[in-house]
């Protein structure tokens, strides 16, 4: 109880600390929300009568008290350029952002365990070679490009999907799922490429360990082995591997979204910093803070269930 | 034998990571659904057109600045007066208009039986209401600064009478400002007019959508719906025109067109902007007018045309473009032919025998310019000069160089907000807000004063010629060209029309399968 107060407490205080980073970045940078808003038709007047508007006019520990307020109070303001509650803008991206990001995670928990175990357990294969050569070159390949190339044979050619046509996850759940597949594969394909080596390694240098000889010594077989001890050492520092690639995911899909014209939170995001919105800005900042912080307490969460000896440490 | 199938077995697993994209559409229910997608929607009389950019926070016509925005929305709003392609304006909400004598009366007869969008009729009073709209300063400054010319308006429930301070031939062209419904108080966000589409929702950073308003006075448009998708990524606007996502883009580059293939054809048009390097006229070296010149003589504008945009686009010579047929002046655009050794002697005159150092201040979104700045770069080498690009952001751009006057050079496009001349030079006065250049030419002040009294278009447009040589002679700038707008249009869909100004007129394209 008392480990999970304090957890709680290290989420919060992470994302305090995020957003004044956020916000005090916007106050350094050239470039005002209110001159963008007025462009080329600006006057002197005209920019301070929008700042008087938009509160841009008050000193910067005010503006960043008053946001605090309402982000601990559920508002989390109004955007600039949409004159929309921001919760409201941003919800219906978030949750396409968050779909790619968990089809793209799917795919690779379900792809590159398997073939990491796999791989682990065999050395010298005639096709150990190619296979890393593969793994290299998918590891290689940014997504952006992968993206592309995807269009090009399953939009263009085969017409699986409409590129551009993005049905929406509300009015078509099934049509928004397959149109996503396809920017969570140009996702996925590095990030199972790592990690499959991360995990034949790790699996590799379990299995030179003392406890796996001894434990073949006494008549296990080297499958059983692999299963029912190697496999448990080797979990955590995957895990935590898993957990650092959902984050990087929702990072990537901020390329990828471009790429595939997906209406999610990295598009989103691109547009509100080069128009200075900062009450988006703000706001797309925390829920990705939030998110990675997530990840790394859920990956926590499953080691100690994992290991018990981390549990302990945990309460120290 | 186990060897054997343990390599069968990879080679299956790594076949499924690759092709799993196979398996999964294969199960779904309707995976044929899709591709005649660009058929279907001509069958629907729908059309969805690609947009590079999101429009404006406020989708209020009065208060509306992107260029994009208007763009589209001028499909929305109307005037009294509207423009057409052709540069003239005509009655739209006025079914007519008589200017007196002197210039200095306009009477306006309110057409009869127009709707705004949400069925009201349009009355006297909510064309009283949004003149003043335009010309109160409520919020420090007028929103069109050239309405305070008027001196009374006197209206009646179908006629209307605006007397003016004095003579001004351009002042119907600011009429063309959209009528809104009095009472009304949603235009930020659901927009009514009463053009030939109605506004339907807009989705931030996705899109927006039209219908046609089937109560339009005028001939009305041929489409029933019209989509207006936001894609920003370049490589994203070409695979959804060629996935049939969109049918029609506008503003694309010539490399972009030489991709698209077989199932689009191309609208040349003019994007009617003067494309031109600024220089800071109140920066060293470029307050004196021998440098200036001697930049202009470095400048070979249909090279620039050539290698940065494969020969489209129109030189120009001052800070008009030719749709602008009434005050652009063909002799001006070759005023300053290329010539180096001309160019070096100015330089030397100037006190700069071995050239200088400038810095060309470029913001990044618009690649057109950034490919010109780069042109420039290398022909200025050429007298000694050696220029350095800067590329900042659009909002340091504005901040800095716009507003802030804070720089050497930049190479962009300026537009024209409505279509008179003084839309485009009234900026170069001295002591204009928007003078970014610093230009000053007592000369130049004193001709836009006489062209602002004067009561004869002809001799009025006389004046503007004047103001063009102006600039053009004082090198105020090292003028360009107007970029080419290059449009891509599915096969199939016909009646795009190009204005002089910067708008998409949906109402007259129509699908003819």
């Amino acid at each position: 109880m008392k480990y999970a107060g304090k957890r709680i407490a290290m989420l919060l205080l992470t994302m305090v600390i995020v957003s004044f980073l956020a916000f005090a970045a916007f106050d350094l940078i050239a470039g005002n929300p209110a001159e963008i808003m007025l462009g080329t038709q600006a006057t002197p007047e005209k920019i301070a009568a929008l700042e008087a508007e938009l509160g841009l006019d008050r000193p910067f520990p005010v503006r960043y008290g008053d946001w605090l307020a309402g982000f601990f109070t559920g508002d989390l303001g109004e955007s600039y350029h949409y004159h929309q509650p921001v919760w409201e803008l941003i919800a219906p991206k978030a949750a396409v952002t968050l779909w790619l990001s968990a089809l793209s995670f799917f795919l690779i928990a379900a792809i590159s365990l398997p073939l990491g175990l796999y791989s682990a357990g065999r050395t010298g294969g005639r096709l150990e070679g190619v296979f890393t050569v593969l793994d290299q070159l998918c590891m290689a390949v940014p997504p952006f490009f992968t993206g592309i190339l995807l269009t090009w044979v399953f939009s263009l050619g085969l017409q699986w999907f409409t590129h551009g046509s993005f049905p929406g996850i509300r009015e078509d759940f099934w049509g928004s799922m397959r149109y996503l597949f396809f920017a969570a594969v140009s996702l996925a394909i590095p990030r199972i490429a790592m990690t499959v080596r991360m995990m034949k390694s790790t699996v590799r240098t379990e299995l030179q360990k003392d406890y796996v000889r001894t434990a073949i010594s006494r008549g296990n077989d080297r499958r059983s082995v692999l299963c029912r001890h190697v496999l448990k050492n080797a979990a955590v520092p995957v895990v935590t591997f898993l957990a650092q690639t959902m984050a990087e995911i929702v990072a990537g899909s901020i390329v990828v979204e471009q790429v595939f014209a997906i209406p999610g939170l990295g598009r989103l995001l691109v547009a509100s910093i080069s128009n200075r919105d900062y009450p988006v800005v703000q706001a797309i900042v925390v829920i990705l803070a939030l998110w990675v912080v997530l990840a790394g307490t859920a990956a926590d969460l499953v080691n100690q269930s994992i290991d018990p000896r981390l549990r302990l440490g945990g309460k120290g | 034998m186990k060897k054997k199938l343990t390599a069968l077995l990879l080679l299956v697993s790594l076949l499924g990571a690759v092709l799993t994209g196979c398996g999964d559409s294969s199960t779904d229910p309707a995976p044929e659904k899709d591709p005649g997608g660009a058929e279907a929607t001509a069958r629907a009389n729908e059309l969805t057109v690609g947009i590079a950019q999101d429009l404006d926070e406020s989708l209020d016509p009065h208060k509306a600045v992107a260029a994009g925005t208007k763009e589209i929305m001028f499909n929305v709003f109307e005037g009294l007066m509207k423009p057409t392609s052709d540069g003239d304006l005509i009655p739209a909400i006025a079914s007519d208009y008589h200017i007196s004598e002197d210039r200095t009366t306009y009477t306006f007869t309110l057409r009869e039986g127009v709707r705004f969008h949400n069925g009201e009729p349009v009355e006297m009073r909510d064309v009283v209401y949004s003149i003043e709209r335009c010309a109160g300063d409520a919020e420090g400054e007028p929103l069109i600064p050239a309405l305070s010319a008027i001196q009374s308006m006197t209206a009646d429930d179908t006629t209307l009478t605006i007397t003016l301070d004095a003579p001004n031939s351009e002042f119907l062209s600011y009429l063309t400002l959209a009528i809104l419904p009095e009472d009304y108080t949603e235009q930020d966000t659901a927009p009514v007019g009463t053009g030939p589409f109605r506004f339907v929702s807009r989705t931030a950073q996705e899109s927006v959508v039209l219908e046609r308003f089937d109560q339009y006075w005028g001939t009305p448009a041929a489409l029933e719906k019209v989509t207006c998708k936001v894609i920003e990524n370049a490589d994203s606007i070409m695979m959804s025109l060629q996935s049939g996502a969109i049918d029609l883009f506008a503003h694309l580059t010539s490399t972009q067109v030489s991709q698209l293939g077989d199932d689009f054809y191309v609208e040349e048009g003019t994007m009617n902007l003067v494309q031109a390097m600024y220089l800071n006229n109140a920066e060293k070296p470029f307050d004196d007018v021998r440098v200036r010149q001697a930049l202009c003589y470095a400048v070979d504008k249909q090279a620039v045309i050539d290698m940065a945009f494969d020969g489209y686009g129109s030189p120009i010579g001052s800070s008009m473009y030719p749709a602008f047929g009434k005050y652009f002046d063909e002799s001006l655009t070759n005023y300053y032919t290329r010539d180096v050794e001309k160019a070096k002697g100015l330089l030397a005159e100037a006190g700069y025998p071995d050239g200088f150092e400038m810095t060309i201040t470029v913001p990044s979104n618009y690649q057109p310019h950034i490919d010109t700045a780069q042109v420039l770069a290398e022909q200025l080498k050429e007298i000694g000069v050696s220029a350095s690009i800067q590329l900042v952001d659009w909002g340091v751009w504005l901040s800095d160089v716009y507003a802030g006057r804070q720089f050497q050079s930049t190479v962009v496009g300026v537009d024209a907000s409505n279509m008179t001349a003084r839309a485009l030079l009234e900026r170069f006065t001295s002591t204009a807000g928007d003078n970014f250049i610093n230009y000053h030419s007592e000369r130049y002040d004193a001709l836009f004063a006489q062209a602002q009294s004067c009561s004869e278009d002809a001799e009025q447009t006389a004046i503007y010629k004047q103001m063009l040589e102006d600039l053009t002679e004082n090198a105020a700038n090292v003028y360009l060209q107007d970029l080419a707008d290059l449009v891509a249009v599915r096969n199939g869909l016909e009646g795009l029309r190009f204005y002089p100004i910067y708008v998409l007129d949906l109402s007259t394209l129509h699908w003819t399968e």
